[in-house]
């Protein structure tokens, strides 16, 4: 499974400000880190902000911080932002697709769906940081 | 014999072996949490698991004097080709005291008995649809196995053999 760029990023900004609850990020931190414009990063803090994952601080020291609830907030949270998560039949019918064998196929990759969407769905940002911190102890092969 | 009575200072919870005594609580809790009343499936749950056999865990949390939560799990071996290993196949809590760490306790203690039972790896299974205990495993570290379950309709199969 491949999330769009936006999707990727917009995960990689909300762990990285829930991991430092007490603190402000600038955008410019965030997009050196994860290696990104600053004008996409500030469109994904946008939508961020309008689904209250994030806020701005404004003034000295500003920046942005988590303000949405990590014990409960999923990775299927914050990708529906971005994109929707049920690939497969979106965009309407594909030449084939109402043939018996597009009928089988869409059997196949709904299972794929259900299980991508059953993991996402159940992995919070706190799981996500608890699985960061473990990968990070684990001994670099 | 696995005899097991751990009190947990920090939230009050004790952990211990289920007795006999336990099993109309046991079948109360579940069918709050399933809706299903099964009172045979529990007590043949509890003449296999509750017998203190090695390899066999069925544990409960104790708030005072009530019953909150019960897992129950064991040592399987070979089945599906996988090495021995710790298998949690129920997981209950009261849902009036959810989010006050009770399954994360009996978890943690049933992992321990797993880990003297000399076992590194723990599994379980959940309907995909059953995000609540699935995010709950997953907030524990667990991840998804190498193996997949499968199932057949047999119902389907006999429908598609009379249509052909």
């Amino acid at each position: 499974m491949k999330l769009q760029r936006s999707s990727r990023l917009a995960l990689y900004s909300v762990l990285e400000l829930a991991s430092r609850p007490d603190e402000q990020l600038s955008a410019s931190d965030i997009a050196a880190k994860f290696d990104v414009s600053l004008n996409h990063l500030a469109k994904v803090l946008r939508d961020l902000g309008r689904a209250r994952l994030v806020e701005a601080v404004r003034g000295a020291g500003g920046g942005y911080r988590f303000c949405g609830n990590a014990r409960r907030t999923t990775l299927k949270d914050v990708v529906e932002i971005f994109e929707p998560i049920t690939l497969h039949d979106v965009g309407g019918f594909e030449p084939g697709d109402k043939t018996e064998f597009g009928t089988s196929l869409a059997v196949v990759l709904g299972e794929i769906d259900d299980i991508a969407l059953a993991t996402l769905d159940s992995i919070t940002l706190e799981t996500m940081l608890k699985l960061t911190n473990r990968l990070n102890k684990q001994p670099k092969g | 014999m696995t005899k097991i009575d751990i009190f947990h200072e920090e939230t009050g919870l004790t952990i211990r072996n289920a007795v006999a005594d336990d099993l109309a609580r046991i079948i109360e809790l579940d069918e709050s949490s399933s809706g299903i009343n099964k009172p045979d499936y529990w007590q043949e749950s509890f003449r296999r698991f509750g017998s203190l056999q090695d390899g066999r865990y069925f544990l409960i949390a104790e708030k005072g004097s009530e019953i909150v939560g019960f897992i129950i799990g064991e040592i399987r071996a070979w089945e599906f080709g996988s090495q021995p290993g710790g298998w949690v196949f129920s997981l209950t809590v009261d849902p009036d005291t959810r989010l006050a760490g009770v399954a994360t306790l009996m978890f943690n203690t049933i992992c321990q008995c797993f880990r003297q039972a000399g076992v590194d790896k723990v599994h379980t299974m959940i309907d995909r649809d059953n995000i609540t205990v699935m995010a709950f495993f997953r907030s524990q570290g667990m991840m998804a196995a190498s193996t997949i379950p499968l199932q057949l309709s047999l119902s389907d199969m006999d429908n598609a053999e009379e249509a052909s």
